[in-house]
């Protein structure tokens, strides 16, 4: 099984941290093989940042995306950059209220999941751990790396004062993530709508 | 009744310092960085400095020589690049005292950057830079420190741009001792190395020297005796002059002395502290792992 | 020998190749290094300096990489072992301090982290246009190693290799990484120090009225003296006696640089490190290198679904060039396909090394990303033809 993910926000927003909780995950805890790769750009902070795994369980030899099934957007400018490369029936998670789905003029025929990570991180009094609470969506949507594993990742790839926190944020995504596939039932079709607790009927299309 | 001295004891006093299989040396009669090396030698036996832990490290060009007739650890390295090298001996070995001997042309032109940088940082060395204000071992071409109205090969209208004034340079890029001789001045000469031996941080000493061969048979000194006794005529000792004011201008004074002598801790000694002030988050390195790259943000407060 | 266990971080670990890399000179006993900042080398040397302090060791940020790659040179003379790191740019400034390292026996590694070129190029981009540079980059003749890492894992693993055969022959390694290798994450397995075979320095044992900076015994490399340790030590980049003493004739020239090109060649079999996959038999054998070997790799099973029998030779070390390993190879296949992230360099020497026996396809790439498998595929398909 070959899994191609991006991970994609504003620089600052841990993007590369998640990919390294993922990537850990995969690698130390399941024993499988990732191989993560990034674009770099001047910009250090507010400008796109980009994090590429390709998750296997065999070595990976080719080490870009070629055909992403998974794209974890947390800014608008990440959707409208990666959006058209997910490929069909792919996974399409976004931060809801950073990313307008109608800013492509062809909304990528994929299961779209969103959620408001931004508001939850404030929640938890830290805006910065909304990459890990994209973390815990991903996992429960997509099972591609189990919460067990990516817990333990986070573990790894934070120092220890803050692991309490990160793992709160990871477990707040999670189960968000599980509330709203259990509330998905007959009420959506993937590729056509967003699927949201929270503005699942009257988000703009 | 006379006494006959016997020829075997007829030994040079400094010939415990030269690499005596190696002379005579190469260059021309007149010349003065022999005279500079003399001086140079009688410093290092008067400054008690343990030979066997004096490592002497040069460039290229005439002045680069020096270090192969002196017999301390010799490096004879590339064109302007003996300051790095000589940076990379004193870190990873702090006990050698460190001399960095070459010319005009390989430490303010081709290794000017190295120059300032190493007075910056208040690198341990102590840089001895013999200024015959030509590149003599090409061929007499112009310097940074060619005086504008002598011609060169390069330069055989004159040279059409200022000559560097190197002591205010170091001053300003924060060495800590500066000081400038001619080869007239070997007493002076020999008690400031003495000196700068002693003293610890960057330490920087420009010694005037004549080189009849390509600088004066075309700027009219007859030979190397004559630009001796120009040095003679024009040099006024004048300890801690500005160094804006020392800049050398054809038919002026020369001045000389020991412009600068402060004390700032050096780079090692800098490290040292500022280590022993991060203990915790060193010793944390140490035992840590994962890629610190961007983004620990995500981890929050950090 | 075996590594210091406190130079060692023992574990599974995921980081990126540069990252793996410091880690791997730090297993192999370098506590000293100087540096200049270049992109995408940079995160080597980040983390040395993180790290050196906490084994007695330091890094020193030069003002230039012209500086850097002496800086390290003294560093080895006063007895560490060092090396620097670098990119295109900043190796072009480098090549002279290679010569000097190679003229001057001084063991060290130069890391390049190859990125597109010519210039400032592609800064965050991966090539590997380097590599005749890397073999040929300093004026006048010398001889050296290259060798080249294709995962994170190597880059740990070769850079120890990197720093033992430096200090075994006494020459500067080209430690050849690109941009996809040292900025790719992956799982990276640090053995403990034990496990880690580490040369040590070749001192002399002789007293310094018996010893000769430059005098060999049957394999050619000279034994070394470091700075204070009272042997009066001469050191010249000029052509020089055993002495060390500066001495240019031809004779004396004849004498020494031989000397530097057959202390490598004498070891070729040892220095032959390939990974062959099902090249015996093959129709088709793949030559790569670094991050394309990965890639082709997945065109040979690729290929090898399709029924062809195509085999894969991976260079681990390119220079010197598996000169023997190729000349026997040439003969038993339709085609030797080379794809490298260049206009087609070291294909320059598998074709001289084929002599004409075979069919040598060169798939050039001017860089900025790797091979489309798909395009070695087809060279592999229209060589089993």
């Amino acid at each position: 099984m070959l899994t191609e993910l991006r991970i994609a926000g504003f620089g600052g927003q841990g993007v590369i941290l998640a990919a390294h909780i993922i990537g850990n995950a995969v690698t130390l805890i399941e024993k499988g093989y990732a191989t993560m790769t990034q674009n770099y750009g001047p910009e250090a902070r507010g400008g796109a940042a980009s994090a590429a795994l390709v998750l296997s369980d065999e070595p990976v030899l080719y080490p870009y995306l070629t055909e992403p099934g998974i794209l974890i957007a947390m800014s608008l400018e990440a959707y409208t950059k990666f959006g058209p490369e997910v490929k069909e029936g792919g996974f399409l998670l976004v931060e809801e209220d950073l990313v307008q789905l109608d800013a492509l003029p062809k909304v990528p025929k994929c299961k779209i999941y969103g959620i408001p990570a931004t508001r939850f991180a404030e929640e938890l009094g830290k805006k910065m751990v909304l990459n890990v609470i994209m973390v815990g969506f991903f996992s429960a949507i997509t099972k591609a790396v189990s919460p067990e594993a990516c817990r333990a990742g986070v573990e790894h790839e934070v120092p220890k004062r803050f692991v309490d926190l990160n793992v709160k944020a990871f477990n707040r995504g999670y189960e968000y993530g599980l509330d709203v596939l259990s509330r998905q039932g007959e009420r959506t079709r993937p590729g056509e709508e967003m699927i949201s607790g929270l503005e699942l009927e009257n988000h703009p299309r | 009744m006379s006494t006959l001295i016997e020829p075997t004891a007829l030994t040079n006093p400094v010939e415990r310092v030269l690499r005596n299989d190696r002379i005579p040396t190469i260059w021309c009669p007149g010349c003065g960085i022999g005279t500079t090396v003399n001086s140079f030698a009688y410093a290092l036996m008067a400054s008690g400095a343990d030979l066997k832990k004096t490592a002497i490290v040069s460039g290229i060009g005439c002045s680069g020589r020096v270090s192969g007739y002196v017999q301390l650890d010799s490096f004879h390295t590339t064109h302007g690049r003996a300051i790095p090298f000589a940076t990379g001996l004193k870190l990873a070995n702090p006990e050698l005292t460190v001399v960095v001997y070459s010319g005009d042309g390989d430490l303010t032109s081709i290794g000017g950057n190295h120059l300032i940088h190493a007075a910056r940082r208040n690198m341990d060395l102590l840089v001895v830079c013999v200024n015959n204000m030509i590149y003599a071992m090409t061929g007499g071409q112009a310097a940074a420190t060619t005086p504008g109205a002598a011609t060169s090969t390069t330069t055989p209208y004159g040279s059409f741009e200022p000559e560097l004034n190197i002591p205010q340079l170091v001053d300003a890029a924060g060495a800590c001792y500066v000081a400038r001789w001619t080869a007239f001045h070997v007493k002076q000469l020999e008690k400031s190395m003495t000196e700068a031996l002693k003293k610890k941080g960057f330490r920087f000493i420009e010694v005037l020297s004549p080189c009849p061969t390509l600088y004066g048979r075309r700027n009219g000194y007859a030979d190397g005796l004559a630009q001796m006794k120009e040095y003679k005529e024009l040099a006024k000792v004048k300890n801690g002059a500005p160094t804006y004011e020392v800049a050398i201008t054809t038919g002026k004074p020369i001045i000389v002395g020991k412009f600068v002598d402060r004390d700032r801790p050096d780079y090692l000694t800098l490290m040292r502290s500022q280590l022993g002030a991060h203990y915790h988050e060193i010793a944390e390195a140490g035992v840590g792992c994962g890629d610190d790259s961007e983004g620990k943000e995500g981890c929050c407060s950090c | 020998m075996h590594a210091e266990k406190e130079s060692v971080l023992t574990g599974i670990h995921f980081i990126n190749g540069d990252t793996a890399c410091c880690e791997g000179l730090l297993a192999a006993g370098a506590k000293f290094a100087a540096g200049y900042p270049i992109t995408p080398s940079t995160e080597v040397v980040e983390r040395f300096a993180q790290r050196a302090p906490t084994v007695g060791g330091l890094f020193i940020q030069m003002e230039d990489e012209l500086a850097a790659s002496i800086t390290l040179q003294g560093m080895v003379w006063a007895g560490q072992k060092s090396f620097t790191v670098t990119s295109g740019p900043g190796y072009s400034l480098m090549m002279e301090h290679i010569g000097y390292a190679a003229m001057t026996e001084t063991p060290c590694v130069f890391v390049d982290v190859q990125r597109g070129g010519p210039s400032t190029g592609l800064p965050t981009l991966p090539a590997q246009g380097d590599m005749m540079q890397a073999r040929f980059g300093s004026h006048g003749d010398y001889s050296t190693i290259s060798l080249v890492p294709n995962s994170p894992q190597e880059c740990f693993d070769l850079s120890v290799t990197a720093m033992n055969l430096a200090e075994k022959f006494r020459v500067p390694v080209m430690f050849m990484m690109d941009e996809c290798v040292g900025h790719m994450t992956e799982k990276v397995v640090i053995p403990p120090a034990e496990e880690i075979e580490v040369q040590p320095r070749r001192r002399t044992s002789k007293p310094p009225d018996e010893y000769l900076a430059y005098e060999v015994g049957e394999d050619l490399v000279p034994e070394m003296a470091h700075a204070g340790e009272g042997y009066g030590l001469y050191i010249t980049g000029l052509t020089h006696d055993k002495k060390g003493y500066p001495l240019m004739n031809p004779k004396q020239q004849r004498e020494l640089i031989p000397r530097l090109f057959e202390k490598i060649s004498r070891a070729a079999d040892e220095l032959t490190i390939v990974e062959a996959d099902g090249v015996e038999g093959a129709d088709v054998v793949v030559v790569s290198y670094g991050i394309t070997s990965r890639v082709a790799m997945r065109a040979v099973h690729l290929a090898r679904e399709k029924g062809l029998k195509v085999g894969s030779l991976r260079l681990i070390c390119v220079w010197p060039f598996p000169e023997k390993l190729i000349r026997q190879l040439a003969p038993k296949v339709k085609a030797l396909i080379m794809p490298e992230l260049n206009m087609g360099q070291v294909v320059i020497e598998l074709e001289r090394c084929s002599g004409g026996k075979t069919n040598v396809v060169s798939l050039p790439h001017p860089g900025g990303t790797v091979h489309d498998p798909l395009v070695i595929l087809e060279a592999i398909e229209r060589g089993a033809q």
